[in-house]
């Protein structure tokens, strides 16, 4: 309580369409300013340490390729986490139903798989990733509704048991002969492999259908009955029920959108970019998924131009760190500092503060 | 009022923009007088309150306690003064206990441990003196709601508070309850305590204050001894017009839309309907009345297909219908007002026009292989904004901005813009200012006129009285028989809420 200088927050009526838009990128480059001071800190020069992050990612044909290539399964994750937090369906697990999609296409994608010619073999395995990445989001889901388990504590954890299971597999199972003992699945054939989108370069055509994924989530939840109802359940349940909306049925649907969008990253990368799986497929797609998420304020345009940002990062950050020996965990820092400033800056745009 | 006032708000002017929320208000308070602040939402009461709490400087005037002027803006200054304030919304923690609840906040935070021993026997003579009953070791999450308002005063009173302010403080209460609180309020007013009581509710100002402020549009407009005026001129100066609420006239009952044989209800294992039965006919009022908590919600959820009966007999249109779900409700042609707007009625952060279509959404009219028809739908609701006169908003606004009179005003326009055969009002009222509420029974009565079954929920006996044609009381979950309205006296009227039916028939 200051000296007549106290200061209160208010709602705000409406919220201005030109701050909705502008808070993100201030967000942005005010978790820029506050990283800067860590890269002063470790004794390099900032600007310069930004303008290496910035070609490291997009300095060359190859840069720019590898980045837009760890954009792709962001921009899924980032779309599994969004449409499910909508909802108030809160999806620790899209790590895990990543793994379970690309170890669902890696095995039914191999030799011993579908036997499917190569135009249906593709769409078929992508099918199968969502699937086993629903599935894995079901269970949480039913314990949810049936016993009221807290879907964070059972999604958050079985992404170690699917870790674990998909070790135990690469290890036993489905290890590959011809790895040289390397604990790697076997690979997927041929024909499953997803085209490339430059040549001689890792970036696929899973990132177009990324593209697409979230502008048809777009529609879906801003055009749909199923959308607008997904919505109502997740602003105010007891509202939706009273309106008839059945909850249970509408919380499994946004539970097959988030599992499939999940699985579905884990096959396409699965396709796209190694051919097999190994426990290191994902460097914490799942998780960064959430703060791409976050980032876009769960729209689902919003979570391409985020997901390229982290990708920025993270790749950037690299050849900043080999050319000027800063360490490349300030990618981290930054990408958790934007989600930080994020917040703040959209609690702006809800409210204001008057003195 | 013979001794010098100890509060005193001299000509205070706020102003937001070219808006004033107060405009050169003066009120006085004496010690050992209860005032009520009287005046409908909007009219200034809350800004009026947040000028002599500091929370706002005023423009113009100052606020006097005991003569001395305090400075503006300073919150510490009026509680250090001796002035509390019992908010409408309770600042309590559930999961502790009364004594700690009133002791946060008032001890050093390097003490060593908590010192409750003198806290406990402070407390114990309060409660004592002004009749504030409280298990003191209860957890706060135990308590009745009103017990939980009593330890709210208890908290002002601990902070030595002389001057009390309670902010609408019957809006969460039941009817007994607000009678034990205005017991309490003269008793604290015998003892020494000036209190100021702000409400929108006549009946309840008229009962609990000695004198009267009224507020309108940021101005006093008239000030009355309780005992010298009417709900009918408090009711003009609050609103500015003659404000009458409308008056039923006589129906011509037509068949049964509705019957209800023998109905017991459990919710999570408890019962709470038992053995109910009504009938109700179109173009006719059937009126529940009785005190909150005895089984309205579930009679209402009932009817709007939102829990089923465990046994007894619905009937529907001439049809069993014992598992209907809400949607298939309203394609049959059954409205519903729910009981909370707020929680059930509406989506804050939904357009105007998602509300006023939710509930129909997956019906042709609204939506086509699952796409949502958005012209369809902020027509309809653009519709009922005409239709239905509600202000604040067009079909793109955030319904969270409106207020709670035109929230409920778009809850009736898209249920009666179909023309129901039935229409469920549950506490169609509750929480509304005096030209809301008239407004409401309007459409209720021209619902009636229409030919629909409406079926009044309410715990408000004047407005049970003045729409329903027949009335059933409610009490434990079970429904007493109806009785005509027109044959109803005050003596059965008291037996019936009691539960003494036999009496009462």
């Amino acid at each position: 309580m200051g000296e007549g200088r106290l200061m209160r927050l208010e709602r705000r009526e409406h919220r201005p369409i030109g701050l909705v838009v502008t808070a993100p990128i201030i967000a942005i480059l005010v978790a820029l300013g506050l990283s800067g001071i860590l890269i002063a800190l470790a004794g390099a020069p900032v600007l310069e340490a930004y303008q290496r992050i910035l070609i490291s990612a997009f300095g060359s044909r190859l840069a720019a390729t590898e980045t837009l290539t760890r954009t792709t399964p962001l921009i899924l994750t980032g779309l599994a986490v969004a449409v499910a937090f909508r909802a108030r369906v809160w999806n620790i697990g899209a790590e895990g139903q990543f793994y379970v999609g690309a170890l669902a296409a890696a095995a039914l994608g191999s030799q011993h798989g579908l036997a499917l010619p190569g135009y249906a073999l593709v769409p078929a395995l992508m099918l199968v990733g969502a699937v086993a990445g629903i599935v894995l989001l079901l269970l949480p889901l039913a314990l949810r509704l049936r016993f009221g388990v807290d879907e964070v504590v059972t999604t958050l954890l079985l992404n170690f048991v699917v870790l674990l299971f998909v070790s135990m597999m690469i290890e036993g199972p489905m290890k590959d002969p011809l790895a040289f003992g390397w604990p790697q699945s076997v690979p997927v054939i041929g024909d499953a492999l997803l085209p490339k989108l430059v040549e001689r370069s890792r970036l696929h055509i899973g990132l177009v259908f990324a593209v697409i994924a979230a502008l048809i989530v777009f529609i879906v939840q801003s055009r749909t009955v199923f959308g607008m109802e997904a919505r109502a359940a997740g602003l105010n349940p007891s509202a939706a029920r009273f309106a008839g909306v059945p909850l249970g049925a509408t919380l499994v649907k946004v539970a097959c959108w988030s599992g499939g969008l999940a699985g579905l990253a884990g096959a396409i990368e699965v396709m796209g970019v190694k051919g097999y799986v190994t426990t290191d497929l994902s460097p914490g797609y799942g998780y960064a998924g959430i703060v791409v998420a976050m980032l876009a304020n769960l729209h689902p345009l919003g979570v391409v131009a985020a997901a390229l940002f982290a990708a920025t990062m993270f790749v950037g950050s690299d050849g900043m760190s080999r050319a000027l020996g800063v360490p490349s965990f300030i990618a981290d820092v930054t990408v958790a500092l934007s989600l930080l400033t994020m917040l703040v800056a959209l609690f702006f745009t809800t409210y204001r503060i008057r003195r | 009022m013979t001794s010098s006032p100890v509060l005193r708000l001299e000509g205070i002017t706020k102003r937001f923009g070219s808006f004033a929320a107060n405009d050169n208000i003066t009120v006085e308070l004496a010690r050992g007088e209860i005032v009520a602040l009287l005046g409908e939402n909007g009219a200034g009461k809350t800004t009026l309150m947040n000028v002599l709490f500091g929370h706002y400087v005023p423009d113009a005037g100052r606020v006097l306690v005991d003569g001395r002027e305090l400075p503006a803006g300073r919150p510490r200054a009026a509680i250090d003064a001796g002035v509390g304030m019992v908010h409408q919304h309770f600042t309590l923690a559930p999961n502790l206990t009364v004594l700690e609840n009133v002791m946060t906040g008032t001890e050093s935070l390097l003490g060593w441990r908590s010192r409750t021993g003198p806290a406990r026997r402070k407390l114990t003579a309060l409660a004592e003196r002004f009749g504030l009953t409280v298990d003191l070791e209860a957890r706060v999450g135990d308590l009745s709601v009103g017990e939980q308002q009593r330890v709210e005063i208890l908290k002002a009173l601990y902070n030595d508070a002389r001057i009390l302010i309670l902010d609408e403080p019957t809006a969460v209460l039941t009817q007994p309850e607000a009678q034990r609180l205005f017991e309490i309020l003269r008793v604290m007013a015998a003892e020494g305590l000036s209190l100021i009581f702000i409400s929108h509710k006549l009946h309840e100002v008229l009962a609990a204050a000695a004198r009267v402020v009224v507020l309108r549009a940021g101005r006093v407009v008239g000030e009355r001894a309780a005992k010298d005026t009417s709900k009918n001129e408090l009711a003009e100066l609050m609103v500015g017009r003659r404000v009458s609420r409308p008056v039923r006239e006589a129906g011509a009952p037509g068949e049964a839309m509705l019957t209800a044989e023998g109905i017991t209800v459990r919710v999570d294992g408890v019962r709470r309907l038992v053995d109910c039965g009504f009938t109700l006919r179109a173009g006719e009022t059937l009126g529940i009345m009785g005190v909150s908590g005895n089984g309205q919600t579930t009679l209402a959820h009932l009817v709007s297909g939102l829990v089923h009966a465990d046994e007894g007999v619905l009937t529907m249109f001439g049809e069993r219908r014992e598992r209907e779900n809400p949607r298939r409700l309203v394609a049959l042609g059954v409205g519903r007002i729910p009981e909370d707007r707020n929680s059930e009625g509406m989506i804050g952060d939904f357009a105007l026009w998602e509300n006023a279509v939710l509930e129909r959404v997956r019906q042709p009219r609204f939506s086509r292989f699952g796409f949502v028809r958005r012209d369809a739908a902020k027509a309809f609701c653009a519709g009922v904004i005409e239709r239905f006169d509600v202000r604040g908003g067009t079909s793109d606004t955030r319904t969270r901005l409106l207020s709670g009179g035109n929230m409920q005003k778009l809850i009736f326009g898209r249920n009666l813009a179909t023309t129901p055969k039935i229409l469920v009002a549950a506490q169609p009222t509750r929480g509304l200012d005096e030209g809301a509420i008239a407004a409401v029974h309007e459409e209720i009565l021209a619902a009636r006129r229409a030919g629909t079954a409406v079926l009044l929920i309410s715990e408000d006996l004047d407005e049970v009285l003045a729409l329903a044609d027949r009335i059933q009381a409610i009490v434990n979950g079970r429904l007493s028989d109806p009785v005509v309205t027109d044959a109803i006296d005050a003596r059965r009227l008291g037996l019936m809420m009691a539960g003494e039916w036999a009496k009462a028939a």
